[in-house]
């Protein structure tokens, strides 16, 4: 096994020599992916579950095409409709999935620690798809192989999280892969909406964008969940974007060659203007199109496929 | 997980009994005496120097055990009437003695809630035959809503010896100056769930570097002391009597002994988890320690613990919360708060405490034998000639290790599962009645 478990619940205390195996094992298959047939058999005969007990468009889309471009077999379940609502527990529906002899269990749910919980009591190697506002690494796993192609380093690279830190998965994910790498992370967002001590996790925090921003090589923008306006922890859309918004005057300010992300769906006019998700700087098209590769990636590891991979 | 749970058996006590070679209690000189009790009746004989052969009765032969007055928790949650799959008074009584435990006062909070006198009078009707001396508390207000209080003088009459808002903690003051004024009144104390709704918002742990790790909703220090100053600065304005709940703060601790210093009549408890475990033990987010209030810091614990060595915490007491395994095994931000505590609080003590010479026996009786029935007014089961007998036989040195298997509760949510505790609960002598392991 490449990667020391069998199982991608978080990057916390993911290694670098980790990472980097994972994001060279990505450029096999990016590389299968601009040919005209972008299916290859190494899964064959391997089934995988989604279980997405939370809403989720992209994240699930980009998981389908990953198993089924490595031809493994795909059972989808989503928690509408199943026997969740019925009263079932997480632990029944899961065991009653199991005995249908899963391979691999990909989950999104919206409380932290599921995915840690079934791997405690399933056969399969489980990855984590987003557990509440705890981990969701293969989003960061894009992520930063996304950096890496752009710069073709990731080292040292300066990178600015904006938003709400507090309810974001993708954030704690990505301080934890990021700090591995070397990367110099930050964060900016309003104090309501920024967890206690994150300070010990390596990471800088303002509270004021315009000085967070200055000698930033990417800035990563997290999407802004508008009923938290509603529940009191900023004034109104208005302010958020004042004072937090990646808006085109901002970007004018900043450097020529700066990146910005977005993890989606993007508020337009909210935390990113439109005009500044869609000039150049942006990547975030590319970031989706690398999500396919990078969860074929990982797919591919926690296999237990021994094959090398000269596909 | 075994299915047959281990069966409590205790029995009335028909002929005399010999306790002999061992060494008991005394409250007096505080200290350990080697001499034999002769038990009949439920009462306690005799203490000297006896003939074993010719004693016409039971011998009990205890070399190298000691026998202390039976321990009280005064914050336990049997969950009759209402959940009675998770306790009941018999099974929860069962839990209590198996942990040496020969009075317990049950929380009000059960469906329905204990806020009349019909249902003290069902409480106290279904502990009578039971080994435990149970001592109910009522609801502060009716139906622990905070709006009306509930018929204090009529539950006092019927036998509780204390009120509370535990389960529902009561956040709108003016509700609460009016019910410790009406409770002084029975110089009985208001034992209050120090926490602000609005700063614990859904929390479901301790709000610091591991919630923020672990991505869960944080449960801030501040819920808990600034509702422990609003419920100090209360009581001590209207001269009532307060029990501060399950202490989990160092904050806490402070604001408690400040009170004290001033004279205010406040005492307050600590949980044996509280005493142990910190808010790390949550990384594999076992809802098994997820608890109100929740795990703390280090530092918080350490805080505890002192308080406990000089004076300032009051007694130990469990908040034994039992709760069915389908509803732990749970996803942890939607698995009850609560934690079973009775069968293990002994061990965690000697274990942790006694045996590493940070508490010393003495200050361990005073915690939990001596102080909570000072707190409520209660008889103190020392053991002296014609006294009631009210003691447990105890193996200080015997090894164990936590197994849910072996609890007399009905339900097996406990943190310390797996754990290697010493000193075992061997016979309950209580009510005329007896219980061997």
């Amino acid at each position: 096994m490449p990667l020391k478990s069998r199982h991608l619940i978080g990057l916390e205390g993911i290694s670098k020599e980790e990472l980097e195996i994972i994001f060279k094992t990505a450029d096999i298959f990016k590389e299968v992916l601009q040919r005209p047939i972008k299916k290859v058999p190494t899964l064959t005969g391997k089934t995988v579950v989604n279980l997405f007990f939370e809403p989720s468009t992209r994240t699930r889309i980009s998981f389908e095409l990953a198993e089924r471009r490595l031809s493994a077999d795909t059972i989808n379940f989503s928690s509408s409709g199943s026997s969740i609502s019925k009263g079932e527990t997480l632990k029944d529906t899961v065991r009653n999935i199991e005995a249908m002899k899963i391979d691999l269990v990909v989950v999104r749910h919206s409380s932290p620690g599921t995915p840690l919980f079934l791997s405690k009591i399933l056969n399969a190697s489980i990855i984590n798809a987003g557990d509440g506002a705890h981990e969701h690494p293969t989003q960061a796993l894009l992520d930063m192989y996304s950096l890496r192609e752009k710069f073709g380093r990731l080292e040292k690279l300066k990178v600015l999280i904006v938003g709400d830190i507090s309810h974001s998965r993708v954030a704690l994910s990505n301080i934890y892969g990021m700090t591995s790498m070397g990367i110099n992370v930050s964060l900016c967002g309003p104090a309501t909406l920024m967890p206690r001590e994150l300070d010990k996790l390596g990471v800088k925090i303002y509270y004021n964008l315009d000085e967070a921003i200055k000698d930033k090589d990417v800035i990563l923008v997290l999407r802004i969940q508008l009923e938290r306006q509603k529940k009191g922890l900023f004034p109104s859309i208005r302010e958020y974007r004042n004072c937090f918004g990646i808006t085109k005057e901002r970007l004018q300010k900043l450097k020529d060659d700066v990146v910005i992300m977005h993890p989606g769906p993007i508020n337009r006019g909210v935390e990113l203007d439109g005009d500044v998700a869609d000039c150049k700087n942006s990547i975030i098209l590319e970031q989706v199109e690398n999500g396919v590769a990078i969860r074929m990636a990982v797919l591919y590891l926690l296999s237990g496929v021994e094959s090398s991979l000269t596909i | 997980m075994g299915i047959y749970r281990k069966k409590f058996e205790f029995s009335e006590c028909p002929k005399p009994y010999l306790i002999k070679d061992g060494k008991y209690f005394d409250l007096k000189t505080s200290d350990f005496v080697e001499a034999d009790i002769i038990i009949d009746k439920g009462i306690i004989k005799d203490i000297g120097r006896f003939n074993g052969d010719s004693f016409k009765g039971r011998v009990l032969d205890i070399v190298g055990k000691v026998v202390f007055p039976g321990f009280m928790d005064m914050h336990v949650h049997f969950r009759e009437p209402g959940r009675e799959d998770k306790e009941t008074m018999a099974s929860g009584s069962f839990a209590a003695a198996g942990g040496g435990f020969t009075s317990v006062c049950p929380m009000p909070n059960t469906d329905p809630i204990i806020d009349n006198q019909e249902m003290v009078k069902f409480i106290i009707d279904k502990g009578k035959d039971l080994i435990t001396d149970i001592f109910p508390v009522g609801a502060i207000s009716k139906g622990l809503k905070g709006k009306e209080i509930s018929e204090i003088a009529d539950m006092f009459n019927a036998g509780i010896i204390a009120v509370s808002d535990d389960g529902v903690p009561e956040n709108n003051l003016g509700m609460m100056q009016r019910c410790m004024e009406y409770t002084s009144m029975f110089d009985i104390p208001v034992i209050v769930h120090c926490e602000d709704k609005h700063l614990s918002n859904g929390g479901v742990m301790h709000e610091g570097y591991y919630s923020t790790k672990l991505g869960l909703p944080g449960i801030s220090s501040i819920s808990e002391e600034i509702a422990v100053v609003r419920n100090i600065m209360i009581a001590e304005y209207t001269g009532s009597k307060v029990h501060i709940c399950h202490v989990s703060t160092a904050g806490s601790v402070e604001i408690i002994k400040n009170a004290k210093e001033r004279g205010v009549k406040v005492t307050c408890e600590v949980t044996p988890h509280h005493l142990t475990l910190t808010d790390k033990c949550i990384e594999t987010f076992d809802p098994n320690f997820k608890m109100n209030p929740p795990l703390r810091t280090e530092k918080d614990v350490e805080t505890l613990v002192n308080g406990m060595k000089n004076g300032i915490i009051d007694t130990i007491a469990t908040d034994h919360a039992p709760h069915t395994i389908d509803e732990k095994e749970f996803e942890f931000d939607r698995a009850p708060f609560g934690v079973t505590g009775l069968e293990t609080a002994f061990g965690i003590l000697n274990e942790f405490f006694i045996n590493k010479d940070i508490l010393s026996i003495g200050k361990f009786v005073e915690l939990l034998i001596v102080n909570p029935r000072k707190i409520l007014k209660l008889d103190i089961p020392e053991i002296t000639k014609n006294k009631k007998a009210n003691m447990v036989i105890v193996q200080l040195d015997k090894e164990w290790t936590v197994d849910a298997d072996n609890f007399y509760s009905a339900s097996r949510n406990s943190p310390f599962i797996g754990t290697k505790l010493t000193g075992e609960i061997q016979t309950v002598l209580n009510k005329n009645k007896v219980y061997f392991r």
